[in-house]
């Protein structure tokens, strides 16, 4: 990888991290949670009397709501999919590039 | 401008963030049960003919080269992964990510909507997040007009010829931004408030879903910049047979 590109890619990291840690420091105390709740509760500020008509497959399977941990084990195991998928075909390209440098192709 | 000027700049501008910080709440999709049956429906069927349009770009993408699904496989990863991350926010609640912007810059938006789809099933029915019944609704924000804002931008920058990956954070940004504003707007139109009708209730809606999504949609520009970034540097070959680079 170029240099120029490392560079900017090691601010942009930075950048990322301080964005999204920045809030917990500067807001101490703040919930940070119900984040599906409040769109739910405009909803409800706006129509009184209001009674979501479907619930989720799955809560009315279980009977309930999906217990916290389980739920993160799934956001987990989201994430795991993807970053699996993206690891293993970044892997196989940068390889790639090292074994071209390493052998020139046939006929040079 | 002069150095000064610059700093003086700066300094407002981060003077303004801190005090834009207020806490409140924000949502994300729209929930099971919330959106009434005919909007559900009406939704729904205003994505089919972009969902079948994404099917059959796929269909050409694969078929013209079928070393094409690497980067399709990692367009759609990307996806499942910003939309699982929930960050903390300015305004105190977390939200999450689309992450649809770099396949719409990759593959175009048709194919974007069928990767999203996949995605937003996955959470309704494992995680109860966002729902089947505003499925329509959730696919029309996130995988259509968020990756068609996107795509939009990225090609008005190409042609006015800004630096390639300045355009590919402000369509992964903004793209991100629409999408909840096209959320807002789903909302308003299927619940008016009583006083100033859809307008006022969209305000509303708005006033709740975009500072919260304003970081948040800086941290997936930048993200979809890092990935561009490492393939333009590793997978040069693949970039160039999906039409992102000029072929030599």
């Amino acid at each position: 990888m170029k240099r120029a590109d490392k560079r900017t890619i090691t601010v942009i990291m930075v950048a990322v991290i301080l964005i999204a840690v920045i809030p917990l420091f500067i807001l101490k105390g703040a919930e940070f949670g119900g984040s599906d709740d409040a769109g739910s509760q405009v909803v409800e500020s706006i129509e009184k009397d209001f009674e979501p008509w479907f619930s989720p497959v799955l809560e009315s399977m279980l009977g309930g709501e999906l217990p916290g941990e389980v739920e993160s084990l799934i956001f987990c195991i989201q994430t795991g999919i993807g970053v699996g998928i993206i690891a293993f075909l970044l892997g196989r390209f940068v390889e790639r590039k090292k074994w071209e440098k390493k052998q020139p192709p046939f006929g040079n | 401008m002069t150095r000064q000027q610059k700093k003086l700049f700066v300094l407002s501008i981060a003077f303004a963030a801190a005090f834009a910080i207020v806490p409140g709440a924000n949502a994300m999709h729209i929930m099971e049960g919330y959106l009434p049956l005919q909007f559900c429906i009406a939704w729904g069927v205003i994505c089919i003919p972009f969902l079948v349009m994404g099917f059959f770009s796929i269909q050409n993408k694969l078929r013209e080269n079928r070393k094409n699904i690497t980067i399709l496989a990692m367009s759609g990863a990307f996806i499942f992964v910003i939309s699982s991350l929930k960050i903390p926010s300015v305004t105190g609640s977390c939200s999450h990510m689309t992450g649809t912007g770099l396949g719409a810059i990759l593959f175009g938006p048709g194919a974007v909507s069928i990767l999203g789809i996949i995605v937003l099933v996955f959470q309704a029915v494992m995680l109860a997040h966002g729902g089947l019944t505003s499925l329509g609704a959730n696919t029309f924000s996130m995988a259509v007009a968020g990756p068609f804002l996107s795509y939009g931008v990225y090609m008005v920058c190409k042609k006015c010829k800004v630096n390639r990956r300045v355009s590919v954070f402000l369509a992964a940004a903004l793209g991100d931004i629409f999408t909840y504003c096209v959320t807002s707007f789903q909302l308003a139109v299927a619940y008016p408030s009583e006083s100033g009708g859809m307008l006022a209730s969209a305000g509303k809606f708005l006033a709740v879903f975009a500072p919260t999504q304003l970081p948040l949609a800086m941290i997936e520009g930048l993200l979809t910049t890092i990935i561009i970034i490492t393939l333009e540097n590793y997978a040069q070959p693949e970039l160039r047979d999906v039409g992102y680079l000029e072929s030599k």
